[in-house]
């Protein structure tokens, strides 16, 4: 799912359902008529919904992994090198305390996996966007209430306003509406 | 299926219930009341904390041997408060049980606020606070750098990990309920701060999608982390070779503990959001009865605690850890010990019943009594142990000054601050989650009239 580019006709073609279950199918139904670039908009989370617009990306778990394990060497490695670097010599203990490092060691590796986690997901998720071409419709304040919402991107393959717009005029949505590019800033 | 969420009625209704209470907040003179004692608490913060910092710590009770007096007594107390939140909205919603919905936004708002006020105690009982950084490990020009094998240390990153994983738990949670009343809000003021702090979320399944993956992974995480930081707190008292701080029960103890205690507070939170702001529909019996039953289970789990500590002082048998036992019991401080037994234990036996549970004046003073006796356990636990240990030379009686009370009070003023802020201008139940249980709900129900039908 990639977004259409400014200055190539309409952004897309939304349509608006007032249940969740009409979204899922009118997902179904556009994926099955062969359209690629989709994306579905709800108040709040549909299980399968994702799966259904072949969502298969496990970045942020890997993401947040690494975050773990770099939050693990970072704890490990600071107190060491702390250590080394302004060894404090008490009764001759060792420098080098393994027990007594590892709560800082597991603080940061969860400090650093929740970082990891959060940051990727908003900027895998290209957020924050405070502007949108959604943002525009009257009608798109409902997407965080109690309605749900088709948009064909107007760069599909097969994305053509009058065909598309018949289209989805057929998965019994409340309307349909088209979606102009917002302007760009000079 | 359930009386959790409100199923007659749509989702535009539970938005509209919700948000419109951040827009729009309906009885505004009890929450200027509210406010304005807040605020005087609040002042009495500032005043209690510009005497400390001028005179020192010796405004305070603090002696030898008792360095740790109400500061850090308070320091656990607030930082137990806030394990319920972590507790309530991690591990439940890792467990999938919908009725968190309606808690959890304003059990992590406790969290959060309660371990400001937890994280502010050790830092002005430092002494010099003003170089509370050099706790930090920072490259300074001393080329000195923090013990990383002392407990103030470990505070330090124990605390600061968990306020910032519990403000980005927090946040990310509140989100899409920011995008819902920036799309709702009228007034310009209102879009803009919403608009600003809602990101430009949109809904989008992609996100959703990458933001339950986030979500829940920040939950699992969160709730070994909760264990580690009151565990850490145990360790603190084990670090310190003093007869009474060593009982291996120690970690689980303190960690349930903090648990019992913060079921107590989100309990009364619950009853008072519940009445002032008729949220009936949302915060259900039911959701009182099952808040009683995780009361009741953590309380008798700390009972445990409680006993398995004396026993194991008795098993082994050793002088001095007996001697603190008999202090504990008898001493001049034999009030907290008792009062924390009574406050904690004997009001909660109510809660066997299921009436008791439901009824929520009973369940909020309940809780109170148990808020009440967590503050005398955790104050036991401190100055009993340390106002007698090996040697008499070094017995003394610590009395809590006035300064030492005022900033107590004036915490106190920090936390209610903070929070009628957010249930001024946030929503403080989670929209978008009651409407998805409802929708789950909802197709778990049809399937099952589906399969009784063949």
């Amino acid at each position: 799912m990639a977004e259409s580019a400014p200055g190539t006709g309409l952004f897309g073609m939304l349509a608006e359902f007032d249940k969740p279950e009409r979204l899922l199918d009118a997902v179904d139904k556009a994926r099955d008529a062969g359209l690629r670039q989709l994306e579905a908009y709800s108040p709040f989370p549909i299980d399968g919904l994702a799966e259904r617009l072949r969502f298969k990306d496990q970045r942020v778990p890997l993401l947040t992994l690494l975050g773990g394990v770099l939050g693990a060497a970072v704890g490990y490695g600071m107190q060491v090198y702390t250590n080394y670097a302004f060894p404090i010599d008490i009764g001759n203990r060792p420098l080098v305390a393994n027990p007594a490092f590892m709560l800082i060691t597991f603080e940061l590796t969860v400090l650093f996996a929740v970082l990891f986690a959060i940051g990727s997901m908003l900027a895998l998720n290209r957020l924050p966007r405070l502007h949108h071409p959604l943002f525009d419709l009257d009608e798109f304040h409902l997407a965080s209430s109690n309605k749900f919402f088709l948009l064909v991107f107007g760069n599909d393959p097969l994305f053509d306003e009058g065909r598309t717009r018949a289209f989805l005029e057929t998965l019994t949505p409340v309307r349909v509406s088209p979606v102009e590019h917002t302007e760009i800033p000079e | 299926m359930t009386d959790l969420a409100p199923t007659a009625r749509g989702y535009a209704a539970i938005t509209g219930e919700i948000v419109g209470i951040a827009l729009d907040y309906p009885k505004r003179r009890a929450w200027w009341i509210c406010f304005g004692v807040a605020l005087l608490l609040l002042l009495s913060f500032f005043v209690s904390v510009t005497v400390l910092f001028w005179y020192g710590v010796g405004v305070w009770g603090n002696n030898i041997p008792v360095a740790w007096g109400l500061a850090i007594s308070n320091y656990i107390w607030f930082l137990g408060i806030g394990h319920a939140g972590t507790l309530i909205s991690a591990m439940l919603l890792l467990l999938e049980q919908h009725w968190r919905n309606s808690l959890n936004r304003f059990a992590e708002a406790m969290t959060l606020f309660a371990v400001i006020c937890a994280g502010l105690y050790p830092l002005v009982h430092l002494g010099r606070p003003w170089l509370f950084y050099w706790i930090a490990p920072y490259p300074n020009t001393m080329t000195v750098w923090p013990q990383f094998k002392s407990p103030l240390t470990w505070d330090f990153f124990a605390v600061l990990t968990y306020l910032i994983v519990s403000i980005l738990f927090w946040y990310i949670g509140i989100v899409p309920d920011l995008a819902s009343a920036r799309d709702r809000a009228t007034r310009r003021r209102a879009q803009v701060f919403f608009g600003l702090f809602a990101l430009g979320w949109r809904g989008a399944a992609h996100h959703w999608a990458r933001w339950r993956q986030a979500y829940r992974l920040t939950a699992a995480i969160a709730v070994p982390l909760v264990v580690s930081v009151h565990s850490e707190v145990s360790l603190l008292f084990a670090a310190g070779p003093i007869p009474g701080w060593t009982s291996t029960v120690f970690p689980p103890y303190f960690v349930l503990g903090a648990a019992f205690s913060g079921f107590a507070v989100v309990s009364m939170i619950a009853v008072i959001l519940r009445h002032a702001l008729g949220l009936q529909n949302l915060v259900t019996p039911r959701h009182l009865d099952l808040l009683a039953k995780f009361l009741l289970a953590t309380g008798l789990m700390t009972a445990y605690g409680y006993w398995s500590e004396v026993f194991d002082t008795l098993y082994a048998g050793e002088h001095q850890e007996m001697g603190t036992l008999l202090d504990r019991l008898g001493g001049v401080y034999a009030w907290s010990y008792w009062g924390a037994v009574l406050a904690n234990f004997v009001p909660l036996q109510l809660l066997w019943f299921r009436r008791v549970r439901r009824q929520p004046l009973l369940l909020f003073l309940i809780s109170l009594s148990v808020t009440v006796g967590m503050w005398f356990e955790r104050y036991m636990l401190l100055v009993t142990t340390l106002y007698r240990d090996y040697l008499v030379s070094s017995w003394r009686e610590y009395h809590p000054s006035f300064w030492d009370w005022s900033l107590f009070a004036g915490m106190l003023g920090v936390f209610l601050t903070l929070f009628l802020l957010f249930v001024r201008f946030l929503p403080i139940i989670s929209s978008f989650e009651v409407k998805e249980a409802l929708f789950e709900e909802k197709e778990e129900a049809e399937e099952a009239t589906e399969t009784a039908h063949g």
